[in-house]
Parts: structure tokens; C-alpha cells; sequence
């Protein structure tokens, strides 16, 4: 098996992950790790693709190292304004569940 | 025609989408009367540029092109801007001015007082909504586009909890998540088709792209993943609390313009970036889901308490007209032949609903402004004490109705005339049928704010200005099948309103219309109760109970996972 695979296989069990944990997770904290594992997955897939593309001689086709870089800086800015709504809402209503009215004694 | 060398007054796409960007920063570093000055002068000149970008466009022979930097695609970004770039941008240019127009009395900052923080932050999400809108309209590269589409849901996810209180910090944070998860979707289908192809540039993917797994697992994922950020039935679990709960010129906002951003990447998708991916059975379950949310909406829309919500409901019914073009594009023999007649439609029916839609909520917000309340049980009098702001409401509602000659009207002639010729028989019914679901909660409203009051209805006053506003864009949407007669389309399209064939129509739309709401509505038609009166039962409750199972998150990705799989498959199976 190449590493290219690998890196591949790797993607697939982290995205996988990611969307199980948005499924079944009803902390909205743990839902938003949850973004960022599945993120995390297709930046490896990226990364991956990135090296079976590359031309000859080149070590990786640098133009998905480039997406890349933008695609985190847009996934941590979802995770910071995420955080920070989250926040606001600890501090307005004393519980984060998303739940439409929240169960007593939460 | 060349695709990949910068044309004339293709300098203007960029200037569109950096003026309201430049505009925001400004904003944000004058603050208080000036941000509003600024954000003034940016809908001034920004509906200028649109207009200027619509006349070169109208001169070119082809799409408008802007090479950022002079690369060329692949190694760089194209800007372009073709018929339907160039409809949205001037149609956005024009609400998001009659929104800011509404919005200067809920958010003005009067020379007295002191600057407040929703205001300031109203003003620059306005800008930074519209400016993420035109990037989404003129990219021409799809990770471009998915910037794009991340700067519009982190410009509209802070327009939800504007108010700051808990109930809609939390509909802006599950809008957040639910968004996030659909960006992801569509980012895993970009790298899937970067992998295949080696390129994102739309028309460069076009020539290349194959129907084959990669590329069917790609719009597979990015369909999804779009839908979601689009809140089309099943996935529509963040939108009725978050447009619900918004200010009146936020939700408006949200509404009219935001969730057309991703609808518009959807059409991108199917017919200019993988037009020989897309196949006609799975656009069947596009307009199938298009078909299911029309129902649903518009019976939840009857069963609500609240105008403001009745009105987001409708929006999750309108969502549902949007996407009952995709299988208007394939002719009978499952080839894309009609594309260019659904598009018209789509983006036809798209500005009908965005000018109706803003005027509705607007109208909603003046009715809750007045009155200090919007419970539609309790709206007797109503028409007499607000009679611009109730004549908007309801010209809204008639105009996504599809009566003549309002936009949805021709929007909805173009599709029976596609469905006619691919004999999908089936659609025209859907098409014919959905006009009556809409009629029954306009006919349901219209009834209670026409109502005689017991008690005199106290009224606090609201701005002239708002409600003129409110009632421009909705009698623009009720007009504008007459500006796109001017057009490209042809005339024939429209006829005579008083006509005994278009006469009868309308009247048995609305015959069915209040039929539906007599049957389903919360309260009988006629019920003088005031609020607070229980709830009739019947099949109504079903429809309610459904809709907040769809609503519960669980239910809702796995709703999101089985729409992929199952458009994945049919993109096969054909």
C-alpha cells in the first residue's frame, strides 16, 4: 500500500468519525469538535491528492497546498465564531443545549 | 469567445464585490452615524455598478471576464459574470436598498442618541452579506465559491441572534453547525473533484469532467451539502427558529438573499460545472424534496401562532419551488436539452421570491412594531390601523401566489411550458397545485387582519419610510414578470389578467386555497376566539408533529446523509 493510500484510509476513518460524532453528540462543544475531525479529514484527503498529483519531479502539486491553507483559516474562523456564540449563549441562558426548551435541571 | 482572457468591464465584477467589503471596513472603523452613511452610499453605489455591470454585459457577447492579477485559470482565479450572475447581482443590488431603506428606523442612529450595538452590527453584516453575495455570483472557480459561501453563512449566522437572547443565540448556533456541516460536504466534494480533474475553474471542469464515480460522488456531496446551507425539506431544521426570531430587517435579509446564495451554487453546479454528470433521476428527487417541502411548509405555515413564523414557514414552502426546475432541464429522453428554459425560471422565481419575501417580513415586523405583538389570532383591525404595511403583507403573498403578471407567474408559465415539452406531466400538477397551498395562508391572514375588532386596536405609529419600503418590494415582485417582458422573453408569455382562462385560474386557486386553510388551518376560518384558544386537531397535527420529528437534529443528519446516498445512487442508476 502506498502512503498516498494510506493518507486516503486515513481521511475516510477521520471524516467518518467527524460525522458520527455530528450525529449522535448533543453538546453543541462536542458537535463542533466533531466539524473540526471531519474538517481535519478532508484536509488530509487534500493532502493526499496533493502528492499523487504531483508533476515530474516535483515532490506534491503545490496549488492544493494553497486551497489548503485557506480552507484551515476558514475552518478556524467557523470554530472561533462558533465559540464564541456558544459562549454568549452559556452566559444568557446558563446551559448550551440546543434543544428547542431545555429539560429542567440541566 | 474566450473564457480565459480578461473583457471589457469585467474590472466592474471585481469593484462589485469589493465595494461593500471596503465599504464594511470603513464602516466599521467610523462607527455610528457614519457607518449608516457609509452603508447608504454603498447601496447608492453598488446598485450603479450593478446596473453599469448589467449594461456591459447587455453590450458583450459573452460572459463578462475578470482575471484576478492577470493569471489565467488554472493556476488562477476568473471572475465571470453571465446572464444569470449579472439577473441576481442587480436583482440583490435592488433589496438589499430597499431593505437598508426599511431598516433605517429599526437601525438608524438619531444625532441625539448614543450609538447602539445592534445597529452597528446590522449595518456592516448588511455590507458583508451583500459583498459575499456577488462573490458568490461572479466566481468562476469553485473553491472561490466556497469561500464565498463561508462568508455569507458567518455574515448571516450573527443576523439571527441580533436580539441576543437565548432562543436566538440558540437558533444562530444550530444554523452554525448545520451550515458547517453542509461546507464540509461541499468541500469534500471540491477536493474530490481537484483530485479528478486537477482544476476548479468552472468551465475548465466542464470539459473535462466525466460521468464517473469521482465526479458523481462530488455533485453528490456538494448537492447535500448545498441543500443543507439551503434549508430545502428535510434539511431545513435551522431555519424557522432562525428566521422566526430574527429583527424583522435581519430576517428579511436572511430570507430574501442568503439561502439564495447556495441555491444559486446549486444551479452552478448542474448546469455549468458537471452538466453531463447530472442526470434526470436525480433531479426527480430534487423537485421531489422541492415538492414535499411546498406541502409541509405551507401546512405548518397554517398551524403557526406567530406572523413571523408563519412567514419563515412559507419560506421553507418557497425554498421548495426553487428546486422544482432541476427536472424541467431534461427532455423526455433524460438528456439536458431545456436548461437554459429551467435556469430563466429558476432565477425568475429566485428575485419573485426575494422581493416578496423581504416585503412580507418587513411588513410582518411593522404589523409586530404596532401593534407590540404578532399573533395572527389577535390581528382584527389590523388592516384598518396599518393599511400600507397589511396591503404589502398581502400583495407579497398574491405576488409568490403566481398571480398576474407577478414574477412566480411567468416562472411558473416557463415550467409548464418545459414540462409540457418534456411530457413530465407529473410536475405540472405539483406546479398548479403548490399556487393553491400558498393561497391558503394568504387567504387565512388576509381574513384575520380584515376582521372587524372588538375593542379599538391601539397603535403605536411606525415610519413611513419602512412601510413604503416594504410595499415597493412587495409590488415589485407583484410587476415583475412586466421588467422581464422587456427582455429576452418572449411577449406571448404574458396575457391578459382579466382573461376568462388566467380569470379562472386565480379564482380556483384561491377556491382551493381557502378550502386548505378552512381544512388545516389552526383555528376555523371564520373563529372569532381570541389567542390562546386550544388548537383544532385533525391532519394538521400530523403535519406539525412531522415537522418537528425532521426538526430534531438526529433525524436531520441522517435525513442529510440519506439524501446524499440516495442522489449518489440515482446519479448512477441513470
Amino acid at each position: 500500500m502506498s502512503v498516498e493510500t494510506l493518507y486516503a484510509l486515513a481521511a475516510c476513518a477521520l471524516v467518518g468519525i467527524g460525522l458520527y460524532g455530528m450525529i449522535v453528540q448533543p453538546h453543541p462543544l462536542r458537535k463542533l469538535i466533531a466539524f473540526n475531525i471531519m474538517g481535519t479529514g478532508v484536509f488530509v484527503l487534500f493532502g493526499a491528492l496533493a502528492k499523487r498529483g504531483a508533476a515530474a519531479g516535483l515532490a506534491a502539486d503545490p496549488v492544493p497546498q494553497a486551497l489548503l491553507i485557506t480552507a484551515i483559516v476558514v475552518a478556524f474562523a467557523a470554530t472561533a465564531v462558533t465559540v464564541a456564540l456558544l459562549l454568549r449563549l452559556v452566559e444568557s441562558t446558563d446551559t448550551a443545549s440546543l434543544a428547542d426548551e431545555p429539560p429542567a435541571g440541566r | 469567445m474566450d473564457l480565459w482572457v480578461s473583457t471589457n468591464g469585467g474590472g466592474l465584477l471585481a469593484a462589485a464585490v469589493l465595494l461593500p467589503f471596503v465599504a464594511m471596513l470603513l464602516g466599521l472603523c467610523l462607527g455610528g452615524r457614519w457607518l449608516q452613511r457609509v452603508a447608504f452610499a454603498t447601496m447608492a453605489l453598488g446598485l450603479a455598478l450593478a446596473l453599469g455591470i448589467a449594461a456591459s454585459w447587455a453590450n458583450a457577447t459573452g460572459p463578462l471576464v475578470y482575471l484576478l492579477g492577470g493569471w489565467s485559470p488554472p493556476l488562477g482565479i476568473a471572475l465571470r459574470a453571465d446572464g444569470p450572475a449579472v439577473a441576481m447581482l442587480v436583482a440583490v443590488a435592488g433589496v438589499v436598498c430597499g431593505i437598508g431603506l426599511f431598516a433605517r428606523a429599526d437601525f438608524g442612529s438619531p444625532p441625539d442618541a448614543k450609538e447602539s450595538r445592534t445597529a452597528f452590527a446590522y449595518w456592516l453584516l448588511l455590507l458583508a452579506v451583500w459583498g459575499a453575495l456577488n462573490l458568490v455570483f461572479v466566481s468562476g472557480d469553485l473553491f472561490t465559491l466556497y469561500v464565498a459561501l463561508e462568508l455569507l453563512t458567518f455574515a448571516g449566522v450573527p443576523l439571527v441572534c441580533l436580539a441576543g437572547s437565548g432562543e436566538t443565540l440558540r437558533a444562530a448556533l444550530r444554523y452554525m453547525l448545520f451550515a458547517l456541516c453542509g461546507s464540509v460536504l461541499y468541500l469534500l466534494g471540491a477536493v474530490l473533484l481537484y483530485g479528478g480533474y486537477g482544476t476548479l475553474d468552472i468551465p475548465l471542469l466542464a470539459a473535462s469532467v466525466q460521468p464517473e464515480p469521482i465526479a458523481r460522488a462530488a455533485l453528490a456531496l456538494m448537492t447535500v451539502g448545498l441543500l443543507a446551507k439551503t434549508a430545502l425539506f428535510p434539511l431545513h431544521i435551522w431555519l424557522p427558529p432562525a428566521h422566526g426570531g430574527a429583527p424583522a430587517a435581519a430576517s428579511a435579509v436572511l430570507s430574501a438573499l442568503v439561502i439564495k446564495g447556495s441555491w444559486f451554487l446549486v444551479l452552478r453546479l448542474w448546469f455549468d460545472a458537471m452538466p453531463g454528470v447530472a442526470t434526470a433521476a436525480a433531479a426527480q428527487l430534487l423537485a421531489g424534496l422541492g415538492a414535499a417541502a411546498i406541502v409541509v411548509g405551507s401546512v405548518v405555515a397554517l398551524r403557526q401562532q406567530r406572523l413571523k413564523l408563519l412567514v419563515a414557514y412559507s419560506t421553507v414552502a418557497q425554498i421548495g419551488y426553487l428546486f422544482l426546475l432541476f427536472p424541467m432541464a431534461f427532455d423526455a429522453e433524460g438528456r439536458m436539452a431545456l436548461a437554459d428554459l429551467a435556469q430563466t425560471a429558476g432565477l425568475l422565481q429566485a428575485i419573485a421570491h426575494a422581493t416578496a419575501k423581504a416585503g412580507m417580513f418587513m411588513a410582518a415586523g411593522l404589523v409586530y412594531a404596532a401593534l407590540g405583538h404578532d399573533r395572527i389570532d389577535d390581528l382584527a383591525g389590523a388592516a384598518r390601523a396599518l393599511p400600507l404595511a397589511v396591503a404589502a403583507f398581502l400583495i407579497g403573498g398574491l405576488a409568490l401566489m403566481g398571480v398576474l403578471p407577478s414574477g412566480a407567474y411567468l416562472a411558473k408559465k416557463l415550467l409548464l411550458s418545459a414540462a409540457d415539452e418534456s411530457g413530465q406531466w407529473g410536475w405540472t400538477l405539483v406546479l398548479q397545485g403548490g399556487a393553491a397551498f400558498t393561497a391558503a395562508y394568504v387567504v387565512l391572514i388576509a381574513l384575520r387582519v380584515l376582521r372587524r375588532p372588538a375593542t379599538p386596536v391601539a397603535c403605536k405609529p411606525v415610519s413611513m419610510l419602512s412601510q413604503l419600503a416594504a410595499l415597493g418590494l412587495a409590488l415589485a415582485s407583484l410587476a415583475l414578470s412586466l421588467a422581464a417582458a422587456i427582455g429576452p422573453l418572449p411577449a406571448e408569455l404574458i396575457t391578459n389578467p382579466l382573461a376568462p382562462k388566467e380569470l379562472g385560474t386565480t379564482l380556483v386557486t384561491f377556491a382551493v386555497g381557502a378550502l386548505l386553510a378552512a381544512a388545516l388551518a389552526r383555528r376555523p376560518l371564520f373563529d372569532r376566539a381570541p389567542s390562546g384558544a386550544p388548537a383544532r386537531g385533525g391532519p394538521g397535527v400530523w403535519f406539525e408533529r412531522g415537522d418537528r420529528q425532521v426538526r430534531e437534529w438526529p433525524t436531520a443528519m441522517l435525513a442529510l446523509l440519506l439524501v446524499a446516498a440516495a442522489s449518489g445512487w440515482l446519479l448512477v442508476r441513470a
